[in-house]
């Protein structure tokens, strides 16, 4: 017994080293100045320099694809959220005609390949002068995380006792109060997981943002770090800074409620 | 004026079950109501439909003069208590308590007033800041009836309240039940599938099975007097004998009715064990159940022991062994029959209501 858990502790050990290593060598190279950078780095650069953090807000406004990336994920989590878990609880809980079929096709508009619906989508948000605006990022995001949102949601609502909401509407509550006072509560841990989710998703996706925005001006994180290189040279240090600022907020969040985040993942799996 | 009616009520859900088959009931201001029935009998659906948590396929359910069919659960004025509790488990007992008063709209003082009233009544003074979940099984149930007391409503449902409570604590709340019916005289309505619940609480109560009401009346009446085998054979424990009439040629048959198509019933305590020959019939002695207070007595009908199976609960000092041959005496009063097509009771002339 004892060996076999040393084992598993070695296993895991070398599953998170093998992880964390490219992170470590991307804060690692952001702190390198450049001219050692491809001249055999070294594990940790000394003396560590902040140039390229400075150079990323100093020269290239990187404030500016930060606040994009913010208003575009924060308020397609939102929108995710909030439409979402009333949806899902709709399926969750009420009974109408074509519930599956409804779910069913809810699964397979997450199930299409971002890469067909680009063009399509691109001549619709240019018909309706969505081009190069928020919206026209959110809207996007949201036909991708609503279902999502939505099956996870579903999920948590169904494992929660149909009697609290039905005590709470012979008490007196709509069913949208009951919703609000009595399911959105106990259904917390379920709606922050899902909200990380679609905010990491938006934070992320890469595709549609280069797609649908035209200059820096409503450029996300992920563009702007794209289009960093030149026509000559890469500015390697300034990407992996920049990867560097893009990734933290992300990974704190994450952390901060990793417990929750299982919890939610994994309700209805188990009861307890 | 808080009076229920089922009128012709059907309930078919989506999946083909019909939980309610025309079923008609009366519940008059002021009384206490049993449902009583094995599981799966409707009791709980007609609650429910009550409660307005499930509407009807088909019928009519007035409060009062007041059609209530379509309306939903928050816009009748009745509380329930559910079998689960169903507390809120993100809020203390005073915000469970509170939650229906403010629902409706009373007023911040009204609602501290009447939740430390219910609280004092029902000894939850010391845990009005704890959640649901710190508290002991026997102290959620009472936050599940303080929840519905402190509304005052017109009508209070209980679904199975006491199943989930152990024997001692069960008895003393139903000691408790009937003194807060006495108390506040108002309408309710109470769902058990336990026939003691039934004839100790319910100052009338329904026997339901199959969706159907089968009889209803004052507890005494229905044991008495019970209209079908099922009520016959439901109420009352140990369950009551029921042979054909024509294994016992002494029956005193109601005039209308040929042995061939009767069951007799007869209760186990209405039947004395004599010494053999000396009764109605004889009888072998199977097993003996000594219970304390009385003797439990398994016997099979006929000298040989080859008919049917009779139970007979004698006083506890009767020198009784099994294999013993004994004979039966019926009381001749207290006899029931029915007739074995229909299941329906027939009635001795002169004894009819």
């Amino acid at each position: 017994m004892r060996s076999q858990g040393r084992w598993a502790t070695l296993v895991m050990a070398a599953l998170v080293l093998g992880a964390a290593f490219p992170f470590f060598r991307a804060i690692a190279g952001s702190l390198t100045p450049e001219a050692q950078l491809f001249e055999g780095a070294p594990l940790w650069p000394s003396p560590a320099v902040l140039e390229h953090y400075r150079a990323l807000f100093a020269e290239r406004a990187f404030w500016l694809p930060i606040r994009n990336s913010l208003i575009v994920a924060g308020s397609t989590t939102l929108f995710c959220v909030t439409i979402g878990s009333l949806c899902a609880y709709a399926l969750a809980r009420l009974r109408f005609r074509g519930k599956t079929l409804l779910l069913g096709v809810i699964l397979a508009v997450s199930m299409f390949p971002q890469i067909a619906i680009v063009s399509p989508l691109f001549l619709l948000l240019r018909s309706v002068r969505l081009i190069n605006t928020y919206p026209g990022l959110v809207l996007p995001y949201l036909t991708f995380a609503m279902p999502l949102a939505v099956w996870l949601l579903v999920g948590y609502f169904r494992q929660l006792p149909a009697e609290l909401e039905e005590a709470a509407m012979v008490d007196g509550a709509s069913r949208l109060r009951a919703f609000r006072e009595v399911i959105v509560p106990l259904a917390l841990p379920g709606l922050a997981a899902t909200a990380i989710l679609t905010f990491v998703y938006s934070w992320n996706e890469f595709l549609f943002a280069l797609s649908f925005t035209l200059g820096p001006e409503r450029q996300t994180v992920p563009v702007a770090i794209a289009l960093f290189r030149g026509q000559y040279q890469v500015p390697w240090g300034q990407v992996l800074a920049a990867a560097i600022v893009a990734t933290a907020p992300v990974a704190l969040l994450v952390l901060a409620f990793q417990r929750r985040i299982v919890q939610g993942l994994t309700a209805g799996a188990v009861k307890g | 004026m808080a009076s229920i009616r089922l009128e012709n009520v059907w309930k078919t859900y989506p999946n083909g079950h019909v939980a309610a088959r025309g079923v008609e009931l009366s519940i008059a201001d002021g009384e206490f109501m049993v449902l009583v029935g094995p599981s799966g009998c409707g009791k709980s659906t007609a609650l429910r439909m009550m409660a307005g948590l499930e509407t009807p396929t088909q019928g009519k359910v007035m409060i009062g003069e007041r059609d209530v069919t379509e309306v939903p659960p928050q816009e009748r004025d009745v509380a329930m208590v559910f079998q689960s509790y169903a507390l809120y488990p993100h809020m203390t007992v005073r915000d469970n308590l509170a939650f229906g008063l403010r629902m409706r709209g009373a007023v911040p003082a009204t609602i501290s007033q009447r939740v430390d009233a219910a609280a004092k009544a029902l000894g939850l003074e010391r845990v009005l800041d704890r959640k649901p979940g710190q508290l002991s099984g026997g102290q959620r149930q009472r936050v599940a009836l303080g929840r519905a007391i402190v509304r005052e409503p017109m009508v209070f449902l209980f679904d199975e309240p006491l199943s989930n409570l152990d024997a001692k604590l069960r008895l003393e709340t139903r000691a408790e039940l009937a003194r807060l019916h006495r108390r506040l005289a108002a309408t309710m309505v109470y769902v058990t599938h336990d026939q003691e619940e039934a004839l100790t609480l319910g100052s009338r109560v329904a026997v339901m099975s199959e969706g159907r009401v089968e009889q209803v009346g004052p507890p005494l009446e229905v044991y008495r007097r019970p209209a079908t085998i099922f009520v016959a054979t439901f109420v009352g424990s140990p369950a009551m004998n029921l042979l054909p009439a024509e294994l016992v040629p002494a029956a005193p048959l109601p005039g209308s009715a040929k042995a061939s198509g009767t069951t007799m019933g007869v209760r186990p305590h209405d039947l004395a064990v004599t010494s053999p020959g000396s009764g109605e019939v004889d009888a072998l002695v199977d097993v003996v159940e000594p219970r304390g207070s009385e003797l439990l007595l398994y016997l099979r009908l006929g000298a040989s022991g080859d008919g049917p199976e009779l139970r007979v609960i004698t006083p506890p000092d009767l020198e009784v062994a099994p294999d013993q041959v004994v004979g039966l005496r019926f009381d001749r009063a207290r006899l029931h029959f029915f007739d074995r097509e229909s299941g329906r009771r027939v009635e001795r002339p002169g004894t009819a209501p």
